[in-house]
């Protein structure tokens, strides 16, 4: 098993015939990935790389069986092809494109809820199961089929949580690049909690960078659903306030979004938190060779083994509770997680 | 992209939301004449800089003649105000903008920006206006009002009312206060913003509801398809290093340490900087030279890195995915020899062809410090850039 991508994931490229679209459709093609065709408006009838050219996601989906877009189309179109891939049935979008307006995004973003589907990027590198298919822009020859799984905001930076794993002999499950962009598909969230359930998948890898507040809620979730040991890197704790580092989604606005904070939130969670990007690999490699006991219980464990406090559970009654009903008091989060933060150094 | 205050309340005239009426000038004369136009006894002028914090800083002059207007304005005009947004060495102000005085009975504030949490726009508001909203959210959180708007149904009446109520506006200030939510909404929209705040709304003595401050950013993915508010675009506000950068296609933000970076990819370029910092060193820049790097953008990186006097080493970061190691080696090489670098250049390269890569740094007969892996790199960088005071000048 793997996450999101297969062998038999059936892939289209939109923006087939352009030059990113050839080079990159080229290379997957290369890597194994079963690319069935793609699409170009306007350009139906012919053949790219050995494959059919459709006018349309909805053509190209009717006649190749696709379940996989990946969108080389750029900036001014890539919203729109996202909304094309998503009404013509397509199950998972890749979208590679970077400098797509925001405002666009927010409505691509609305509209995806009509959907049963899954949007990756945009501006990221793309999803990979090592040994499998590679959709996106990521250096195939680095990876290696195994058990971690790695989930990013960045792409080189994914290269190099890679290139450790590889390395060490881990390998990768899957490995996720969710884009660094400020409105986006899939999220931290989102993706660990298909590594959680996925059987192949040992343990996890989290890259992610300053702005937003996507991975304070990834270390929220993570104290609450994971069972697997994830290591963590943010990058930026250097960037200044206000600056646009690279990645529109990058910038600390109004003191929020700082790496400090980031590290802050993981670290309660019980996540193992390196500060160079250089110890992902062996962070991993220790913490998969002593697994560490967790503080908190997945929910259906934990009614058989109650060894931590169940701040989820708890949480939960309160929100069914009748509005007459005081709220648990915040403290008692607190005192749960600091306890839980104290257990985990014992170790 | 930032504007001024004065084209951002052009938009904001355009779009019907209530302002004090001003003018902007370049010269003494120019604001005077401003000024007698205006008419009344009370005037406002502000250096039309890109940072806030201009009153605190001395950038907005209260005037109570035309001759105090023109004296306002030849003081500030030609000079670098430095606020706390700016840094020490502060923007040039090349404008002023001359407002009409206006009588302030309550000072409000009003922002729409993207709510990252949820992808959505929201309108943020408070009825501690001309403060810091900062720190008004810190401190006092249950006085900011948020409202957020439905991509598809757009802002609401209800929703105007929810936030005019709760700013403690009444009769026709309702209607007004809606007006200005509606306007900026739409402006917002039109033309790509990433930002529009007002900070102060004010309610007048007479109880009029006005937009005294605007501040309006522009989605930088969204510049190419807005030409009238491209044109609003005011270099001498940039960062001269990163106006440059721009014009290669690099990502470049200044910095204030010595050991210059050369990355490619955002995230591996601020993971760079961190590294050096954690290794006790400071970097110069954040420089991503992009997923595509060439040796000519490689050479043009160079040159931008070594236009720094401060640079005491140079740290060359890639991660060869797509692109080969070899190719940027050639660059590094190419730029090194022409040139002319004095400062010790150490360089990782990791991924496709990096032993080719390595062998051809070897050959070359410069002295470039190869480095095999990160923690190296940022150790040998901080190393011989604290073996260098001589080039702090």
């Amino acid at each position: 098993m793997s996450i999101l991508l297969s062998r038999h994931s059936r892939v289209i490229c939109q923006g087939f015939t352009g030059k990113q679209g050839t080079f990159h459709s080229e290379q997957c093609i290369a890597y194994g990935t079963r690319v069935v065709g793609g699409v170009t408006p306007g350009r139906a009838g012919q053949t790219h790389l050995g494959l059919p050219v459709f006018n349309s996601a909805h053509k190209a989906v009717e006649k190749t069986g696709a379940d996989v877009s990946m969108i080389y189309v750029p900036a001014t179109g890539a919203a729109d092809a996202i909304l094309e891939a998503a009404d013509a049935g397509i199950k998972l979008i890749v979208c590679i494109t970077e400098g797509i307006p925001v405002n666009d995004m927010i409505g691509v973003k609305e509209a995806l809820k009509d959907y049963d589907v899954r949007l990756v990027g945009p501006n990221c590198p793309g999803v990979i199961t090592p040994g499998e298919a590679k959709v996106g822009i990521m250096p195939g020859f680095i990876h290696q089929p195994g058990r971690v799984g790695i989930v990013s905001r960045s792409g080189t930076l994914t290269y190099e949580a890679v290139y450790q794993t590889t390395r060490l002999g881990l390998g990768q499950s899957t490995c996720v690049g969710i884009g660094g962009d400020p409105v986006r598909g899939m999220n931290f969230v989102d993706v660990l909690a298909l590594f959680e359930s996925d059987a192949k998948t040992a343990g996890i890898i989290m890259v992610g960078e300053i702005g937003g507040s996507d991975e304070e809620a990834a270390a929220e979730f993570i104290h609450h659903h994971l069972t697997k040991p994830v290591v963590a890197y943010i990058a930026g704790v250097t960037a200044p306030p206000g600056k646009r580092m690279g990645h529109a989604g990058a910038v600390i606005a109004g003191g929020k979004g700082t790496a400090a904070d980031k590290y802050a939130a993981l670290e309660r969670a019980g996540v193992r938190t390196v500060h160079s990007p250089a110890e992902l690999g062996s962070a991993m490699m220790q913490a998969l060779e002593a697994p560490a006991p967790r503080r908190v219980r997945p929910a259906h464990a934990r009614t058989a083994a109650r060894t931590v406090p169940p701040v989820q559970a708890a949480a939960k009654r309160t929100a069914s509770r009748p509005p007459a009903r005081k709220p648990a008091p915040a403290t008692d989060r607190g005192a749960a997680s600091r306890k839980a933060g104290r257990s985990r150094k014992r170790r | 992209m930032n504007l001024h205050e004065f084209q951002a309340k052009e938009l904001f005239e355009r779009y019907g939301i209530a302002i004090p009426s001003g003018h902007v000038a370049a010269t003494g004369a120019e604001a005077a004449a401003a000024a007698e136009a205006l008419g009344g006894s009370l005037w406002v002028v502000k250096a039309q800089v890109h940072a806030g914090g201009r009153g605190k800083a001395g950038g907005v002059k209260l005037c109570r003649s035309v001759d105090e207007v023109r004296a306002a304005a030849d003081s500030l005009l030609g000079t670098r105000l430095a606020t706390k947004q700016t840094g020490p060495d502060g923007l040039p102000v090349r404008q002023v903008y001359v407002e009409v005085g206006s009588p302030i009975a309550r000072e409000l504030y009003l922002s729409l920006l993207l709510n990252r949490d949820r992808s959505r726009l929201a309108f943020i508001a408070s009825a501690a206006g001309g403060m810091d909203i900062e720190e008004v959210a810190a401190r006092t959180p249950e006085r900011i009002l948020r409202v957020e708007i439905h991509p598809a149904a757009g802002l609401a009446a209800y929703q105007c009312r929810l936030l005019a109520f709760g700013l403690g506006l009444a009769g026709p200030q309702v209607g007004q206060f809606e007006a200005i939510a509606r306007g900026i909404y739409k402006l917002y929209i039109d033309n790509d913003c990433s930002l529009v705040e007002v900070n102060p709304l004010i309610v007048t003595r007479d109880g009029a509801v006005l937009a005294l401050d605007a501040k309006i950013n522009i989605d930088a993915n969204a510049v190419f398809r807005q030409p009238v508010v491209a044109k609003y675009r005011d270099p001498s506000q940039e960062d001269p290093m990163e106006r440059a950068a721009s014009e290669h296609d690099l990502n470049y933000v200044s910095l204030d340490g010595d050991i210059a970076c050369m990355v490619n990819g955002a995230g591996l370029a601020m993971a760079t900087m961190d590294l050096i910092k954690l290794h006790g060193g400071q970097p110069a820049n954040f420089l991503d030279v992009g997923g595509g790097a060439t040796p000519e953008r490689v050479t043009a990186a160079f040159q931008l890195i070594l236009s720094n006097p401060r640079v005491r080493a140079i740290l060359v970061n890639i991660f060869g995915g797509i692109v080969r190691c070899d190719i940027i080696a050639e660059g590094v090489i190419a730029a090194v020899k022409t040139a002319g670098v004095a400062v010790p250049v150490i360089v990782r390269l990791e991924g496709t062809n990096a032993e080719i890569a390595r062998q051809q740094l070897a050959n070359s007969g410069l002295a470039i410090t190869p480095a095999s892996d990160l923690d190296d790199a940022a150790t040998k960088a901080v190393r011989l850039a604290a073996d260098r005071p001589d080039q702090a000048a």
